[in-house]
């Protein structure tokens, strides 16, 4: 396989890449241009443009139905298995339009991993369930070197102590919080970039929940993440940038101090302080 | 309500309660080692269904190897890919050819298989009961790949799986049980099946091994000594019957410890 990355990134000139974000003055990992996209005939994003910069983390927020995860399937092309969806716009990677074509999205998807709503471990052991990214890509070159880079993304995501006696039993015999830091850890096993996470606390208790949260923080020391939340409160706590989305349109994008104290817009001061949604 | 449908439960579950108790009383009297492995004889030599046991393995071993893949590659195809017209009209073919009477399937094969062969064999058996079990299986299939949910599918798309792989590494596996058991019922099926092979293997008295000759079965030699007029063949036909019942049964039992859920 030729190295898209590396080849890209030299070919294309500076002007994607220096673009600084106001928040932190990192460089921007991903721009969105121009969004629009559309569910058959319903368009579900109007004209978003986004900077999401390097090694923090963004939450989108906004009440249900407004875009958010749309926006955030869309950096990783997951909305591609949707029948009748339709992109317009850009999606800037490393500079990179990620929607044009001969695209290799397996290649992408490596380099942005996701975690979901609900988690979806694999029928199968816990060392298997981290273990298949790694070996569908081919990533590692003997058992040993597999076995390494399990236990380093159990431990990147807060779980070897718990699982390390039990690895080779069935992943759905996990507590729920255990699976979904299990889904983080198959994500994290592939060395992504890029982390999306589709609300990955909503279907966890308080205990469980904090746990994710500290692991986020935690990981943007590596990783850029951006993570979609209905809970204010967790977007407050975990993330440096937010950006504030209804039907379909970005309303605003700040630091996220600034965003729950003195925010820019009307809409999003309504939505922060209750008046709607 | 409750005692309602509770009533016609027992109705159902005792018929048929006392249907195997009758096969079983009234087989195990012919019922013996011998029996088991010989030949048949001619009526007043004794004789036995060794030939008919090993005929019907064959012949499902034989349709299993065709129908299980075509099947199970449908129902793949169907719950993957068939959304659009080609897929319904494929999902209305296969409910159509389940409902096909298995005579109607074994007139088909003797005219494709048989007649071009010239003669009666395993191989022709085999391709008949295959042609029931097909859409059989592949409905099933196509049901237990649906119960699949599409986070899985998604989370596997998400670490770069490509679709094939994700079909064949996390849904088939998470549907794994499903499908065998839809297998196995399909198996159950066909080996209950008389009038498909009475075009097609025909049924031998001798043991045979080749795919292009002839070959016993539980069922034609049930159907030929339940016919005749002889005390002695009605009994082994009744012992027969035993038999075929306890085969399709340990096939479920195999069948069910092999595919316990593991996870």
């Amino acid at each position: 396989m030729p190295t898209p990355t590396l080849t890209t990134r030299i070919a294309v000139p500076e002007r994607a890449g220096v673009s600084h974000s106001v928040a932190t003055g990192a460089s921007t990992k991903i721009a969105v241009r121009n969004l629009n996209f559309y569910y058959g005939k319903t368009q579900a994003l109007h004209d978003v443009s986004l900077e999401i910069p390097e090694r923090i983390v963004m939450a989108f927020i906004g009440p249900s139905g407004c875009g958010k995860s749309t926006l955030l399937r869309t950096l990783n092309r997951m909305n591609d298995v949707i029948p009748g969806t339709r992109v317009e716009g850009q999606v800037l990677m490393d500079g990179v339009d990620i929607y044009q074509p001969g695209t290799d999205v397996v290649d992408l998807r490596r380099k942005v991993g996701m975690v979901f709503q609900k988690s979806n471990p694999f029928p199968k052991t816990i060392f298997d369930n981290v273990a298949y990214g790694l070996r569908i890509n081919r990533l590692t070159a003997s058992k040993s070197e597999l076995a390494e880079r399990v236990e380093q993304a159990l431990n990147d995501a807060a779980l070897w102590s718990e699982v390390k006696d039990r690895l080779h039993t069935s992943a759905l015999s996990l507590s729920g919080g255990q699976q979904q830091r299990l889904c983080i850890a198959r994500a994290l096993a592939v060395r992504p970039e890029v982390v999306l996470m589709d609300e990955p606390a909503s279907a966890l208790d308080p205990i469980a929940t904090s746990k994710i949260e500290e692991l986020i923080v935690d990981l943007k020391q590596r990783y850029t993440i951006v993570i979609v939340t209905h809970n204010m409160q967790q977007a407050a706590r975990v993330s440096d940038t937010t950006a504030f989305f209804l039907l379909g349109k970005l309303i605003e994008v700040n630091s996220t101090e600034k965003m729950f104290t003195n925010p820019s817009e009307k809409l999003t001061e309504d939505y922060i302080t209750g008046r709607f949604g | 309500m409750t005692t309602l449908t509770a009533l016609c439960t027992l109705v159902a579950v005792g018929i048929l309660l006392i249907i195997l108790i009758y096969i079983a009383m009234q087989g195990i009297g012919s019922l013996s080692f011998r029996f088991l492995v010989d030949s048949p004889r001619p009526v007043g030599e004794g004789g036995g269904i060794g030939n008919a046991i090993a005929g019907t393995l064959v012949l499902l071993g034989l349709s299993a190897a065709i129908g299980l893949p075509f099947g199970i590659a449908v129902g793949v195809y169907l719950s993957e890919f068939g959304e659009g017209k080609f897929g319904s009209l494929v999902r209305f073919l296969t409910d159509t050819l389940t409902g096909i009477p298995s005579i109607v399937t074994g007139v088909f094969v003797y005219t494709i298989v048989v007649v071009p062969l010239k003669h009666f064999s395993a191989l022709a058996g085999g391709i008949a009961l295959a042609l029931i079990m097909i859409p059989i299986v592949a409905r099933t299939t196509e049901e237990m790949i649906r119960l699949v949910p599409q986070s899985l599918r998604e989370g596997a798309l998400a670490l770069g799986a490509p679709q094939w792989r994700t079909t064949l590494g996390v849904v088939i596996p998470a549907a794994a049980s499903g499908i065998a058991t839809g297998a196995m019922l399909a198996i159950a099926r066909i080996s209950g099946e008389t009038a498909p092979l009475l075009f097609t293997a025909f049924g031998s008295r001798f043991f045979s091994y080749y795919l292009d000759q002839p070959v016993a079965s539980l069922t034609v030699q049930i159907y030929n000594y339940a016919i005749s007029p002889y005390d002695e063949w009605h009994a082994q036909a009744w012992a027969a019957t035993l038999v075929l019942m306890t085969l399709i049964l340990s096939i479920n039992i195999i069948v069910r410890i092999f595919t316990r859920k593991r996870f």
